[in-house]
């Protein structure tokens, strides 16, 4: 699939904000946030929407025909991507009451913390299900994509939480305590991911043409200039280019915050190497995801001559 | 009603006149303008509802050129529809035709990503989503003779090989021919349930496996002698 850069900024940076929402909700719920002031508090919920909305503004840029983005809530009932929007909407006005809760020290902020976490994290379900349920796409046809997903926004949130908790002077060893052991099940998880996708399984050539019993060439695309069709779903990287930028991503995305993190924690570094190691992980990122969608293999490719995806 | 097509592979030449015929003819129809991108340049793009690909089955000398047109199969289970979030992608429940409301597209591209047959196509110039209308704009008006209430496709094949029927009447040509030539679906594992139906090459008489023909005796005894 062809990497949209702005579908990778949307999921990414919107992911990370949701999962920093989902810990300020947690921490009222489990008490961890009372160390902070009513300011701070809003300041990381401000934090989280403003990377939720950088992420929404980006992802309505690869639209073709975005004057009809609004239409996008009407097929709540079927489709993953309206979902989606209705959510991603529905979160703003309930954040809002959030704020307020913080700010007037509502009896009722408990119920507030615990609905903007829950909405966050079911948006989070609904953009990774946009995927997940596209039977033609192998690679992303799996209940390992939301689960990955939504441990991606919790670890890049979590991060992000343990820095400004950092900045604000009040950080605790137990949540990074916490977010490390998320970083590290999330990487087996991903690694887990990368063995069973590398199975050979699913449709082939064969089966796109009928011809099951016979090797089947391609002879003829039929078009002698690249269609929509070889543009969207031809993406093509050398697999010895995947592989290495594949340990290039587990290198950022995990394995150089997780030791920075492990350093705060056993005080060998400054607490302000928070920040840099949440940078480093929003970088890897993006570079996962970017191979998310390299890597997928759409089954027009069948038809386009590739003899199994 | 299950309206759809059935293409005879056995027959099919390559010949594009379908995709042309096609384009030519829904160009100007219900969906708009189908548009190109640098047509005169070295690399022409636009989009098309219908495209052919010729591919070599078997191995040779035992192996076949086969054309495959490819357009929407109506699917009766249309992941397409239910993913589109605008509502303007939809199946109608009188004939089974899958259409796209240009109104209402936002030009996501989520419901090509959903199609297994690459059937649908965003159009570069107005940014909506184009696809295969079975012609519902000439199969049921009423001012063109009976006889051309068909697809432009199946109008304009120079060999006949693409059939236009109802594929709920077990007695229309597309139902007998699917069930005679045991015309088969493209990806059934996918689930998608397609109803456009393709027909596989008749398999040609069978030849006496023994009888050698002069020239390949020759050639085989030249090698024997060769090889001694
Ligand atoms: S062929 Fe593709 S566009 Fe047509 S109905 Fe099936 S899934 Fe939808
Ligand atoms: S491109 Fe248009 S028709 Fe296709 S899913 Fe998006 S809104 Fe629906
Ligand atoms: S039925 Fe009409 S729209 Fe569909 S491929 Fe044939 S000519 Fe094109």
């Amino acid at each position: 699939m062809h990497p949209a850069f702005s579908v990778l900024i949307f999921t990414v940076t919107s992911g990370a904000g949701y999962g920093l929402l989902a810990w300020l909700g947690a921490g009222q719920l489990l008490g961890f946030t009372q160390t902070l002031t009513v300011n701070q508090q809003i300041v990381i919920g401000l934090m989280a929407m403003v990377l939720v909305s950088i992420g929404l503004a980006s992802s309505t840029m690869h639209l073709a025909n975005p004057k009809n983005a609004w239409r996008s809530f009407s097929r709540f009932r079927t489709s993953w991507l309206s979902r989606e929007a209705v959510f991603a909407i529905l979160l703003y006005p309930v954040a809002g009451l959030y704020a307020a809760a913080i700010f007037w020290q509502w009896s009722g902020i408990n119920i507030l913390a615990g609905l903007s976490m829950i909405l966050a994290l079911v948006t989070l379900f609904t953009t990774s299900m946009i995927y997940a349920s596209l039977k033609t796409i192998r690679q992303w046809n799996t209940p390992m994509v939301p689960a990955l997903f939504m441990a991606y926004a919790l670890i890049s949130g979590g991060v992000l939480f343990l820095a400004v908790d950092a900045f604000f002077g009040t950080l605790k060893p137990q949540l990074q305590a916490v977010v490390m052991g998320l970083v590290v099940i999330t990487l087996a998880l991903k690694l887990v991911y990368f063995f069973w996708q590398g199975k050979p399984q699913g449709a082939t050539i064969q089966t796109a043409t009928g011809f099951s019993q016979a090797s089947v060439r391609l002879l003829d695309a039929g078009h002698s200039a690249p269609t929509f069709l070889n543009r969207e779903f031809g993406y093509q990287v050398a697999a010895d280019q995947l592989l290495r930028l594949r340990v290039i991503m587990t290198l950022v995305t995990f394995i150089v915050p997780l030791a920075l993190v492990y350093c705060v924690f056993g005080g060998l570094v400054g607490a302000e190497l928070l920040g840099l190691a949440w940078l480093i992980m929003m970088a890897g990122l993006l570079l996962e995801r970017w191979l998310f969608f390299a890597e997928a293999r759409h089954v027009v490719r069948l038809y386009q001559g590739e003899q199994r995806t | 009603m299950k309206l759809g097509l059935v293409v005879d592979l056995d027959t099919c030449v390559g010949c594009h006149a379908c995709a042309t015929a096609c384009k030519q003819w829904n160009t100007s129809g219900t969906i708009g303008p189908l548009s190109d991108e640098r047509p005169h340049g070295k690399d022409p793009s636009g989009s098309w509802l219908n495209r052919i690909h010729s591919y070599e089955v078997g191995d040779s000398p035992h192996s076949k050129t086969v054309n495959i047109p490819m357009s929407c199969m109506h699917c009766e289970t249309a992941d397409c529809v239910t993913v589109c979030p605008t509502g303007a992608s939809y199946k109608r429940e009188e004939d089974g035709i899958v259409l796209i409301d240009q109104d209402k597209c936002m030009g996501c591209n989520l419901c090509s990503w959903a199609c297994p047959y690459g059937a649908r196509e965003l159009d570069p110039n107005s940014g909506t989503m184009k696809k295969c209308t079975l012609c519902v704009d000439r199969i049921y008006d009423e001012q063109l003779p009976e006889a051309e209430r068909q697809p432009a496709c199946v109008l304009t094949c120079p060999t006949s090989s693409r059939v236009f029927g109802d594929f709920d009447d077990p007695d229309s040509e597309v139902s007998r021919l699917t069930r005679e030539r045991a015309g088969q679906q493209l990806m059934p594992e996918l689930g998608y349930n397609p109803v456009n139906t393709y027909l596989p090459p008749r398999i040609p008489k069978q030849q006496d496996s023994m009888s050698v023909s002069p020239m390949q005796g020759v050639r085989q005894l030249v090698n024997r002698i060769i090889n001694r």
